[in-house]
């Protein structure tokens, strides 16, 4: 992320763009993911700033019905897809190889191809705003709302082509992370030894590989009812509108997990640490996770309560749902045994990572809630859900998210993040988005239903919309204190050194930043926090070798032209069969290119 | 694919090759892919308010015939996996040719059987049996496209001047993965569409 | 502060009053929204009341669990705060606490889930014999119902007998919709191509907002309704005045709006019982719409001063509208709005 802002900040120089499209660097490749999501976070949480403006008052006036279900569709998309997924690979190229003892990712040149395949995603689902209108239909776009007949423009089209897009990147990446982090750790680095984060990712990659598939599926079925006159959703010629919902949660709900995961690993390294004390429980957090996500595909209907399941099937998804709440009720008990005894540091990370503890355990029991059927026939699709959803995602993973950019941000430039710029901005999240979303628990049980654009005054909704709008706001100014507190930083000198917060996982062994091949000598491990083991046992780094012979693969330009190919691919997708043919014949010569291309 | 080729004779935690260990995870996706094409398959399965139904259309013998030209591939990719890290260029070629040949055979069976079905009125919106049949049957076939152009550029990397000897087999051993996996996923496909009567 | 002593027990009280303060105003501001016209939380149905107290009892477990996170991140928070000279506990696990973490929430979720599997089984069993049935249809964006026992259809409004089981079987003409009266019951979906269904006994007379809660397109915001729950005197009076044909008006404004009603092409798309030309069947049945007390799918009060406005231009009124504006003039207006209220 540093590196990126610092190269725009310099004059224009082509050579120098030219090596950020071509890199293949993991830490490069992450920046790039970095300030790319961070932007579309930005985006969305304008667009949320509209949403909360138009509802600040009943009756608003500031947004029309239709520009409103394109914002709150789009805010959705943008959030989850565009934000969320991007800064967490971010945090896995950067550190997966880091943490583990590695050069690089398995496969590098994958890696690249997978950030300018999310770049072309992103841009084609945001350029719909200005190309006849954005995705109007919710973020899960039920059937048959999304068919040609009550759906007729191009919208849709462009949420089914950017996901099938942005899927595939998401593929690849979790691909090359499963690979990297099961075939290329450090000697010595055991399953059981790899950092909690490591094992969230693993996790992350094979929820990522195993649900994409279903809801590609999907995506094309959608794709082909709205262009081809299949009928997959469309009751009148067979079709079943409950179909894709049965799919798209079957995908959906993983993909929550797939959200949150990994800020919990982020949690999981940001506290040991600064409590001074090994993790409490590792074995236990681990299996937790694992289990998390095996059981997240076992508990999709939850979301399907009041479409006429019928009373079994309520009874199996409602039991399932329930036990969700067991193993992650370890994990936060375990965090909770790691602060216990500890000589905690409370740096700005350690706010953003208690506060995480406290808010996801909002969220997670609004989760269990409507995870009774009975109850969530009156939360349903009402401003409790919303409620339960921003806790997890906002005080869940975008808390996450601060925890480790603020804990990993002097390996990643050198530089400390301002502490006193820091904690304001924790205050105005932590505030801002208790006083937002909080009150939408009251509004879910005084019957406010979600996704409504405007509301008649006299029903009681009156002030607990006014004070969210408000924290909305408030929300907004602690990020654009982050902000200016990034560009700040960026203009010091690094001060950080190696270790600052004395943590005990590798990445934590090399300079800040790293060089470009990580580790001058790749590490022995033999404990699960390697440096604290060293560090009691009195076992000093291994020194530098005199000459260095490091085989990093070159810069490629070829990622960049496949991406090309797929860009085109999807915008004939939108427009005309031709442009997809010369698309599939660039990605052809472009795979063609790639295998012959030599990387020695 | 990608992996940067300095890394093939490095150490790996598992000891197999990044690349083939990119082919596994990679079909356990696959999996799910069809898995979820097959099952639409199944729910619409005798849902089709007009024909033509499956039953009348259906050609079990031509059908069989080109699942065995694809079996038969498979025998061969096998071959030319053994000729690759036994070193025999030429049966690895000779091989790699012939599976080439019956996956684009089994290409032109379906092809013809597309069109046929086409002339007796059975299109992707004709009925659900039409969407969900050409969905899942069009995309294994790309399957098979996909595959015999990976096979033909292993061919022909193969004829380079660097050629394509036993310290590369690997890359046959991981396009055979991938072809094994096509091949099994049609014997679902045909047991479902074309054996297990409506 | 510190980790023993005075200071420790400070702590864990400070810890304490705030969670409770916390939980104190969240209890305030809950009793306070359990008190709108429109509460999910002030059942008035036999289904409903059960629904409301597995509520209850999980809002309680819920709300306990939550306040015990929140106590111990507090109270971990100022005790073990950093200071100087101050060694953290070397320590990886505790097998025993461990155990009794993974124990204690399975006990929670058992008494959660066993409530619920009771109330489910009741709630989406089977409606008892003797019900009335009603058939809840939905449109883009307003809600028919109709009562095939009794042969009246009507729009927006809803009325019921009180004390007498109410089946409701739910249909779409178009998308999803999902009819929900949070007083009287959880919401159902009515998916097109299925037919739900749903159950309830009101037990109070009054007056009660519904809404659809599936986001169903443009104008699902002001996809609103009624239900009045009668006695069964009332309730019968009531089905009396619908069985009734509309008469045709012969003379003054609403004759004139009878007219109208055919020449601006309101028929086809509007049925009114007794007028043989109007059988349309797109828009809500008007035949007795002067007796409804609501306007377009519930959005707006049934009064002159909005009907006027709906048929000047009904999209610009609600978005999406699939009644078109038809351009009429006032005076074609004022006697449209005659006949319209002639139609008791
Ligand atoms: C990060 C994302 C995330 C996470 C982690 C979760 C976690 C959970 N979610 Fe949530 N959920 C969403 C994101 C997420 N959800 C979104 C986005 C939606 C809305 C989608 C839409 O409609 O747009 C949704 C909707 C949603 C619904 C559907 C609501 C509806 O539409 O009617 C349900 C129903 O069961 C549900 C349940 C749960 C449960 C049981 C968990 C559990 O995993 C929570 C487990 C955690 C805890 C329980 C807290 C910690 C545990 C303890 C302290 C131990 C003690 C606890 C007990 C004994 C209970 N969620
Ligand atoms: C990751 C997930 C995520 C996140 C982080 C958020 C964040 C926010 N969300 Fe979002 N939301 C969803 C996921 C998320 N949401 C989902 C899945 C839905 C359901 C959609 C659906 O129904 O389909 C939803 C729906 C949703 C609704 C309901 C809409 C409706 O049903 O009608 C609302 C309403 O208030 C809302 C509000 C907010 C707000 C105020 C924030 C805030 O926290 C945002 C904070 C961020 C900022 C305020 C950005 C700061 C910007 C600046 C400082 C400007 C700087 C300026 C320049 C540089 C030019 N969200
Ligand atoms: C193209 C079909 C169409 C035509 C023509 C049409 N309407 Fe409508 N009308 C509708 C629909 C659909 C609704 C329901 C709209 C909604 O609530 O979203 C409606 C609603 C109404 C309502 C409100 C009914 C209620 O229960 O809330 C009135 C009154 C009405 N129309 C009167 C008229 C009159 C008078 C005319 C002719 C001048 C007319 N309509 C012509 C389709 C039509
Ligand atoms: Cu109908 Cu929302
Ligand atoms: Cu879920």
């Amino acid at each position: 992320m540093a590196t990126a802002v610092g190269s725009l900040s310099q004059p224009e120089d082509r050579s120098k763009i030219w090596e950020w499209m071509t890199t293949v660097d993991h830490k490069k490749i992450a920046a790039l993911y970095g300030v790319t999501g961070f932007t579309f976070f930005l985006f969305a949480g304008i667009q949320a700033l509209l949403i909360r403006t138009q509802l600040a008052v009943p009756n608003g006036t500031v947004l029309d019905a239709d520009l409103y279900n394109q914002l709150f569709t789009t805010h959705a998309l943008t959030m989850i897809f565009l934000a969320i997924m991007p800064l967490g690979a971010s945090f896995f190229n950067y550190f997966i190889p880091l943490q583990i003892g590695a050069r690089d990712v398995a496969f590098p040149r994958l890696n690249a191809l997978g950030y300018w395949t999310f770049l072309v995603g992103g841009v084609m689902l945001t350029s719909s705003f200005f190309l006849g209108g954005a995705p109007d239909g919710g973020w899960f776009a039920y059937a048959p709302l999304t068919s040609t007949e009550y759906a007729p423009g191009k919208n849709l089209d462009f949420y089914t082509v950017s996901l099938l897009i942005l899927g595939i990147s998401s593929l690849m990446g979790a691909l090359n992370f499963a690979v990297t982090i099961i075939n290329m750790r450090a000697p010595g680095m055991l399953m059981m030894r790899l950092p909690v984060y490591m094992w969230m990712t693993l996790v992350v990659a094979f929820l990522l590989i195993l649900s994409l598939p279903i809801i590609t599926v999907a995506l094309i079925q959608l794709y082909f009812d709205r262009n081809f006159s299949t009928h997959f959703f469309s009751p009148e010629a067979g079709g079943d509108p409950i179909l894709w919902q049965h799919i798209f949660w079957l995908f959906g709900h993983p993909e929550v997990y797939v959200l949150i995961l990994p800020s919990m690993g982020i949690v999981s390294e940001v506290l040991p640490v600064m409590s001074r004390k090994p993790l409490f429980g590792y074995s236990a957090i681990v299996f937790a996770g694992a289990a998390i996500g095996v059981l997240g595909f076992a508990v999709w209907a939850h979301h399907m309560f009041t479409t006429g399941l019928g009373t079994v099937p309520l009874i199996v998804f409602s039991a399932s749902t329930m036990a969700i709440g067991v193993p992650t009720g370890i994990k936060i008990f375990n965090w909770l045994g790691t602060m216990w005894g500890g000589n905690i540091r409370f740096t700005t990370a350690t706010y953003f990572a208690v506060s995480f503890i406290a808010l996801f355990t909002i969220g997670g029991i609004s989760g269990v809630m409507h995870a009774s059927p009975a109850v969530d026939g009156q939360h349903q699709d009402s401003y409790f859900v919303v409620a339960h959803l921003h806790y997890v995602l906002f005080g869940g993973a975008i808390m996450g998210i601060f925890a480790g950019i603020f804990y990993w941000f002097p390996k990643m430039t050198g530089r400390f993040l301002d502490e006193r710029m820091g904690k304001f901005t924790f205050w105005a999240l932590f505030v801002g988005q208790n006083l937002t979303f909080f009150p939408m628990h009251f509004l879910g049980l005084a019957g406010m239903p979600r996704r409504i654009y405007t509301y008649d005054e006299g029903l009681g909704w009156e002030t607990w919309n006014l004070v969210a709008t408000g924290g909305s706001y408030i929300i907004a100014l602690g990020v654009l204190v982050f902000l200016i507190n990034f560009f700040k930083t960026m203009r010091q000198a690094p001060t950080a050194g190696d270790n600052p917060w004395d943590g005990g996982t590798l990445e934590w062994a090399t300079s800040s930043p790293p060089p470009e091949h990580n580790f001058d000598v790749v590490p022995e491990v033999r404990d699960r926090d390697p440096l604290w083991y060293n560090r009691d046992h009195g076992i000093a780094a291994a020194p530098k070798p005199e000459h260095l012979h490091i085989h990093l693969p070159p810069p490629s330009y070829i990622p960049l032209v496949v991406a090309m190919g797929v860009a085109l691919l999807g915008i004939g997708a939108l427009s005309h069969i031709g442009v997809s043919v010369l698309g599939v014949a660039v990605i052809v010569y472009g795979v063609w290119a790639w295998a012959l291309e030599p990387t020695e | 694919m990608a992996a940067a080729a300095h890394e093939s004779g490095h150490h790996t935690s598992l000891g197999v090759d990044n690349r083939k260990l990119l082919m596994w995870i990679f079909l356990a996706s696959e999996c799910l892919f069809f898995g979820t094409l097959i099952s639409t398959y199944l729910v619409f399965k005798g849902q089709s308010l007009v024909g033509p139904f499956p039953g009348e259309i259906l050609d079990i013998p031509l059908t069989s015939a080109s699942t065995f030209v694809l079996l038969m591939s498979s025998l061969t990719m096998v071959l030319a996996v053994y000729g690759a890290q036994h070193g025999r260029l030429g049966l690895m070629r000779g091989m790699l040719l012939a599976t080439i040949l019956l996956g684009l055979t089994f290409l032109g069976f379906q092809v013809y059987e597309f069109r046929h079905f086409g002339h007796l009125g059975l299109n992707l919106g004709t009925n659900q049996f039409g969407a969900t049949f050409y969905l899942m049957t069009g995309f294994h076939g790309t399957h098979v496209g996909v595959g015999v152009l990976y096979l033909i550029s292993l061919l022909i990397g193969s004829m380079r001047r660097s050629g394509l000897g036993k310290e590369r087999a690997l890359w046959v051993d991981t396009a055979g993965l991938y072809w094994h996996f096509v091949d099994v996923v049609w014997i679902v496909i045909f047991t479902i569409v074309y054996l297990i009567p409506e | 502060m510190g980790r023993s002593g005075p200071r420790r027990m400070i702590a864990i009280v400070l810890s304490l009053v705030i969670t409770a303060v916390t939980v104190w105003l969240m209890y305030i501001a809950f009793v306070d929204s359990a008190d709108t016209p429109q509460t999910t939380y002030q059942a008035m149905s036999d289904n409903a009341q059960l629904a409301q107290d597995v509520y209850t009892i999980i809002f309680i477990l819920a709300g306990a669990v939550m306040a015990g996170v929140i106590a111990l991140t507090l109270a971990f928070s100022f005790i073990y705060r950093e200071r100087p000279g101050q060694q953290a506990l070397q320590i990886h696990g505790n097998s025993k606490l461990e155990l009794l973490w993974t124990l204690l929430p399975v006990l929670i979720v058992a008494a959660m889930a066993v409530p619920t599997f009771n109330a489910i089984a009741v709630i989406t069993g089977d409606a008892p014999e003797d019900s009335l049935e009603v058939k809840a249809v939905g449109y883009q964006w307003w809600f028919q119902f109709q009562y095939p026992e009794l042969g009246v259809v009507t729009a927006s409004d809803l009325h019921l007998p009180v004390d007498r089981p109410i089946l409701v079987k739910l249909e779409s003409k178009d998308v999803i919709h999902s009819f929900w009266v949070p007083q009287l019951s959880g919401k159902v979906d009515m998916v097109p191509g299925h037919t739900n269904q749903l159950w309830f006994t009101p037990n109070t007379v009054g007056e009660f907002m519904g809404q659809c809660a599936e986001f169903c397109g443009l104008s699902h915001a002001n996809m609103r309704f009624r239900v009045f729950v009668h006695t069964q005197e009332d309730f019968d009076a009531w089905v009396q005045s619908q069985l009734a044909e509309a008469a045709t008006p012969e003379e003054g404004l609403a004759a004139a709006g009878a007219q109208q009603f055919t020449m601006s092409g309101c028929i086809g798309c509007h049925t009114v019982r007794g007028n043989a030309l109007a059988m349309g069947v797109i828009g809500p049945e008007l035949t007795h719409f002067g007796s409804r007390t609501r306007l377009a799918g519930g959005m707006v009060e049934n009064t002159e001063v909005e009907l006027r406005r709906w048929l000047k231009n009904p999209p610009a009124m609600k978005p999406g509208s699939i009644m078109p504006n038809l351009n009429l003039t006032d005076e074609q207006i004022d006697s449209l709005v005659a006949y319209l209220y002639s139609l008791q």
